[in-house]
């Protein structure tokens, strides 16, 4: 199912739209959003909670571009003719740096040790936008419960940047809502909807369980830990986004 | 001539063997700088003012944080080198020892009289005069000093180190591929 069927009423009736990114013409149709339309048309806008499959939150703003000179967060906001899109500038690239620094500082994200290396979007994302500059946040390093109780699956909540994928996952999905968010503001959590997971409905098939749907390391699998060596994990061997990117000309 | 100090605090000395590890590009290095304070050349007290400190590992006990601050005071550019000097490494999971009113001590008990393995028949932790205090928490370097620049990595690899390396003794802008940048 697409995801914005209730807005365009079928294939044959969508309307076709042109509008820009960074000056480049692309086609679209009406009320999908920025990212979708640049996804189909191979600009890599990079998202993190965002993922293909789930709905759209608009929580980690690293898809933010400029319309028209404003800001808002790609995957939420629907296209719109002759919009005027910037994507990939200095000032946006500095946010979208300081956005995923700030994941970074407030949680603790320990890449030596962490099992998710060289498959964490955040990890990729961070190195993207790495300028070698040290960064003015203070690191928090919280002290948040780390769940074992599950016999297949692990959670971490040192490591939740809080994208809410598990939670749509879960919902969507799996109908199972076994994740949920707790809590405003800084206070804000993931939590599950029993004591603890051992007493939740989760399984390993679950999509919400899958390697996909946790950016971070935060979901872990017991017992296949640091399954791919170092170079030949996900994100050694393609930066995220160079799928879409390989779109680029295709289908025009 | 640049200068060029080198240290490891709460580290594992890894960041270092990296640096060797740019191979015959070390004497290019050599004919550019000149090393002072450094466990490459065993010296162990700067002998002038320097151009880069190359900084490794964290804060885990008073001598680490006169060592840096000594070398901020002795260094015009500060490079913090590997995740120990950035975000604190392995060293900073001691941070994050819970329900605890005494951290510090669980985790010294914990080494050296009940952990796992540990043989101690005497029962005591180590508290010779000359061995260095440990801090109550692993301070980052960022906490004690102002950093030039970081170059993540757990090691850097010889090749990231070296870029930057030659960028800053060249004085040219630092430019670095981002499929160089790794955080493990």
């Amino acid at each position: 199912m697409a995801r914005h069927e209730a807005f365009d009423g079928g294939e044959e009736t969508r309307q076709r739209i042109t509008f820009t990114i960074d000056g480049e013409k692309i086609t679209a149709f009406a009320g999908q959003s920025i990212l979708e339309a640049a996804d189909a048309a191979g600009i890599y806008i990079p998202r993190l909670c965002d993922v293909e499959g789930l709905d759209p939150q608009g929580s980690c703003r690293v898809c933010t571009v400029k319309v028209n000179s404003r800001p808002v967060a790609s995957c939420v906001h629907p296209v719109s003719a002759d919009d005027v899109v910037e994507n990939d500038t200095e000032e946006i690239r500095r946010w979208r740096r300081d956005l995923i620094k700030m994941l970074l500082h407030e949680g603790n994200h320990l890449c030596p040790i962490c099992e998710a290396s060289g498959r964490c979007e955040l990890q990729a994302m961070a190195a993207r936008f790495e300028t070698l500059e040290p960064d003015l946040y203070p690191y928090l390093q919280p002290v948040r419960p780390v769940d074992a109780s599950h016999p297949d699956i692990m959670l971490d909540t040192n490591r939740c940047i809080r994208c809410g994928r598990c939670i749509r996952a879960s919902r969507d999905v799996d109908r199972k809502y076994v994740f949920g968010y707790i809590g405003r503001g800084i206070h804000k959590r993931v939590g599950v909807n029993a004591t603890d997971l051992a007493h939740t409905r989760i399984d390993l098939d679950d999509a919400a369980a899958s390697l996909e749907t946790c950016p971070v390391g935060c979901i872990i699998r017991k017992r296949v830990g640091f399954f791919a060596p170092i170079g030949r994990r996900q994100f050694d061997l393609q930066a995220p986004g160079d799928e879409i990117e390989k779109r680029k000309g295709e289908g025009k | 001539m640049k200068r060029i100090a080198t240290v490891s605090l709460a580290g594992c000395f890894g960041c270092h063997m990296s640096l060797l590890d740019i191979d015959e590009r070390i004497v290019d290095l050599l004919k550019l700088v000149e090393f002072d304070r450094s466990p490459l050349n065993d010296l162990k007290s700067f002998t002038g003012r320097c151009d880069i400190g190359f900084i490794e590992g964290s804060c885990c006990n008073e001598e680490n944080v006169a060592t840096l601050r000594e070398f901020r005071k002795q260094c015009q550019l500060l490079v913090g080198v590997g995740q120990c000097a950035i975000m604190g490494g392995l060293p900073v999971m001691r941070n994050a020892i819970m329900h605890s009113d005494e951290p510090l001590l669980e985790c010294l008990e914990e080494s050296f009289t009940h952990g796992p393995g540990v043989y101690n028949p005497s029962n005591e932790i180590p508290n010779d005069p000359a061995l260095p205090l440990l801090l109550d928490r692993v301070y980052l370097c960022s906490e004690v000093v102002r950093l030039d620049y970081v170059i993540p990595g757990c090691p850097p690899s010889g090749d990231l180190l070296w870029e930057v390396l030659s960028a800053l003794v060249l004085d040219k802008p630092i430019h670095i591929p981002p499929w160089m940048v790794k955080y493990d």
